[in-house]
């Protein structure tokens, strides 16, 4: 088990350095100007251009890309992933700063998306082809179809604005604050995001069930004399649950997309909002920051996956 | 509530439709046989016949079919009208089932140990846990698993498919039924593990004095440990006798072309005869009697009455048979070889 994870690990590092390095030389390859970008247009003048010229010389933009890899492949090596173009901050503490609100987010859209789509999915996959069935796709298709902004606006107009029950932006009250304060800036955010993940999930473990349901070892079950209830959730539900640890790994990039649109509508303080802004001001340092931490978050995903799939399904040799 | 004058398991008039595509399947057409206590009865047939349907049907197990005919009855109660409930508690208790494929009839995921503990506490809610291991580990013992303890504790793929089978067997007597339906036991196993499974199915029967129904196609097998065989064909009985009667004196033509389809000590290979022609459709079996197509005896009688199960022959047991021209039979072999 231990050279198992060891060597998951080792894949995973290799696989990163050469996301690193892709994301580098993309975003490099990206047109436009990052130091023309930090002058407003109206202070361009005459001797501006020597002055841009200076801080791309200050910046290492001049020296050849593999350079200026290397340079940035070192300091990362130490933690140092640069400073921001704009604010001149360092992009690691930026990006630190931000992942807390971004997991918190993203990890209670998921329990939501889960506590709807097993649940859902089981009884669709029971009473399949009754109505229950048909109104349960037809919800899933909904969330899946309606542009998770959309809702967001809806919500912020019903909830913040029309009743006053929930804050419509941001993660804490000024001045407020503690857990239920959070808890209550997290609900929507959450929620719409939940809901979006809880579509798909749902169509899975229907199917997945459905095809569990009709196996060998279920009709076993039902001739020792199991309760349909004790066969779905003690033998199949267990089976078709199995494989739906890759399907939420395989979602994660997607749910990530999601949060970096629901943190714009709500406002909410996570690496998405961070990153948007990055890209429209071609923050170099920045964007490249923000995609290293997606990548890690998404290998960091698929490793637990692998180990956890090592220890619930007993078929998985390890050796 | 046990009524004694009736065998222990009645089939009557069994007719079971599936629902297709191309239309409805009448996988069972009128299948009617009996089991008394302690005694093993063989059902044989070609694929397609309908022995697992008949054999499924008994528990309640056929899930998308729909029985349109006939009574199931153990000890006098129609399985048929049970309340759900009441069912449950019958199956794995007083009925249990042995399946085909040992590589999936068991949960992946669990314990061989948790799902024979399963079967033990499903009908015994007063069995702690710690007795029910000991008693499981016992079981594993008995049906031949050695280091039972150990096997406890491990996962079905961990098993090769003859100790699955064992697990299966063990499993299926746990709770000492007086009917254990076995569908085909050794079809899925290595020739070399056929004969220890079957060799163990006779122990655990003798243990258990449980009746058995025993699904194959080898007749090798019926002859050897079955004490009356049911001869089924397109979903319905076309004979039934006890084992020595009908493989000495098959009184239906098909079943002496099961006869002698087989491979035989006392004829060479190139003199196997396999019955010419395949099963009729299930969608629309033929009118009148469901062989005619292929019977070396067919005529138009045949084609267009229906031959019921009728008493045949002068010995003392029991023989039946659906022909119209049984007679014609002459005494055909006398002794089948493995
Ligand atoms: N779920 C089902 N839906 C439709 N048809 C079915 C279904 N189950 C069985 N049948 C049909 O019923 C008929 C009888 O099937 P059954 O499994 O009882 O045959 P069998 O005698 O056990 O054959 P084998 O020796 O191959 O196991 C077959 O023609 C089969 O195609
Ligand atoms: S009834 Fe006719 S067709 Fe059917 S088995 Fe007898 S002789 Fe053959
Ligand atoms: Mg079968």
């Amino acid at each position: 088990m231990t050279a198992f994870v060891v060597r998951r690990i080792l894949v995973n590092i290799i696989v990163f350095i050469l996301i690193g390095i892709g994301v580098f030389l993309l975003v490099r390859a990206a047109p436009g100007d990052p130091v023309r970008m930090m002058i407003r247009p109206e202070d361009l003048q005459e001797g501006s251009e020597a002055f841009i010229q200076g801080r791309r010389e200050e910046l290492g933009l001049n020296d050849p890309i593999l350079v200026q890899y290397a340079r940035w492949f070192l300091d990362a090596l130490t933690g140092d992933l640069g400073s921001s173009f704009i604010s001149r901050q360092p992009v690691s503490g930026l990006l630190a700063e931000r992942l807390g609100p971004t997991i918190l987010l993203m990890s209670t859209a998921l329990g939501i998306s889960l506590l709807i789509a097993i649940p859902l999915g089981t009884v669709a996959a029971i009473r399949r082809n009754t109505s229950v069935d048909y109104a349960a796709a037809a919800l899933s298709l909904g969330v899946i179809s309606i542009p998770s902004f959309f809702l967001g606006i809806v919500a912020i107009y019903v909830f913040s604005l029309q009743l006053g029950w929930l804050p419509s932006s941001g993660m804490s009250t000024p001045g407020g604050g503690g857990g239920t304060d959070v808890l209550q800036h997290l609900i929507m955010p959450a929620a719409i995001l939940g809901l979006a993940g809880a579509g798909p999930l749902t169509r899975y473990v229907r199917g997945s069930l459905i095809d569990e349901l009709s196996a060998d070892y279920v009709r076993t079950a039902e001739a020792k004399g199991g309760s349909p209830a004790r066969v779905v959730t003690r033998h199949a539900l267990r089976n078709s649950l199995i494989p739906l640890i890759t399907i939420i790994m395989i979602n994660i990039p997607q749910m990530l997309a999601g949060a970096v649109v629901l943190e714009q509508v709500f406002a909410w303080p996570g690496m998405g909002q961070l990153a948007v802004r990055a890209v429209t001001q071609q923050d170099y340092p920045v964007i490249v920051g923000f995609a290293l931490y997606v990548a890690a978050l998404v290998l960091i995903c698929n490793l637990i996956a692998d180990i956890a799939y090592a220890i619930v399904d007993p078929r998985v040799k390890v050796s | 509530m046990d009524d004694n004058t009736e065998p222990l398991l009645v089939i009557d008039d069994l007719a079971v439709e599936f629902r297709t595509d191309e239309g409805v399947v009448k996988a069972v057409d009128g299948a009617a046989f009996t089991i008394d206590r302690g005694e093993i009865v063989g059902v044989v047939g070609e694929s397609g016949s309908g022995k697992s349907v008949t054999a499924m049907s008994i528990l309640g197990l056929v899930k998308s079919g729909r029985r349109v005919r006939g009574a199931i009855r153990f000890r006098g109660r129609d399985l048929g009208t049970l309340p759900a409930k009441e069912l449950r508690s019958i199956r794995g208790a007083e009925i249990a089932m042995i399946f085909q494929d040992p590589m999936t009839a068991l949960n992946p995921v669990v314990t061989i140990g948790r799902q024979i503990v399963e079967a033990l506490r499903l009908h015994d809610k007063r069995l702690s846990k710690a007795a029910a291991r000991d008693r499981a580990i016992e079981l594993l013992a008995l049906v031949g698993m050695p280091d039972a303890a150990a096997r406890f504790k491990q996962f079905p793929h961990e098993f090769s498919g003859g100790m699955r089978q064992r697990a299966m067997i063990a499993m299926a007597i746990a709770n000492g039924p007086s009917l254990l339906i076995a569908d085909e036991p050794t079809t899925a196993l290595d020739v070399t593990i056929q004969a220890q499974v079957l060799d163990l199915l006779k122990v655990a029967q003798q243990e258990t004095q449980a009746a058995t129904l025993l699904i194959t196609h080898d007749l090798g097998v019926v002859a050897e440990l079955a004490d009356r065989v049911v001869v089924m064909y397109a979903g319905r009985v076309v004979e039934q006798g006890d084992v020595t009667t009908v493989f000495t004196a098959p009184r239906h033509p098909y079943t002496v072309g099961l006869l002698e389809s087989l491979p035989r000590l006392d004829r060479d290979v190139d003199e196997l005869h396999p019955i010419p022609g395949s099963p009729p459709s299930l969608l629309a079996p033929p009118p009148g009697c469901p062989f005619h197509p292929r019977c070396p005896l067919a005529r138009d009688r045949c084609r267009t009455e229906r031959p019921e199960l009728r008493v045949v022959g002068n010995g003392t047991a029991v023989h039946r048979t659906a022909c119209h021209f049984a007679e014609e039979l002459a005494a055909v072999p006398t002794e089948v070889t493995r």
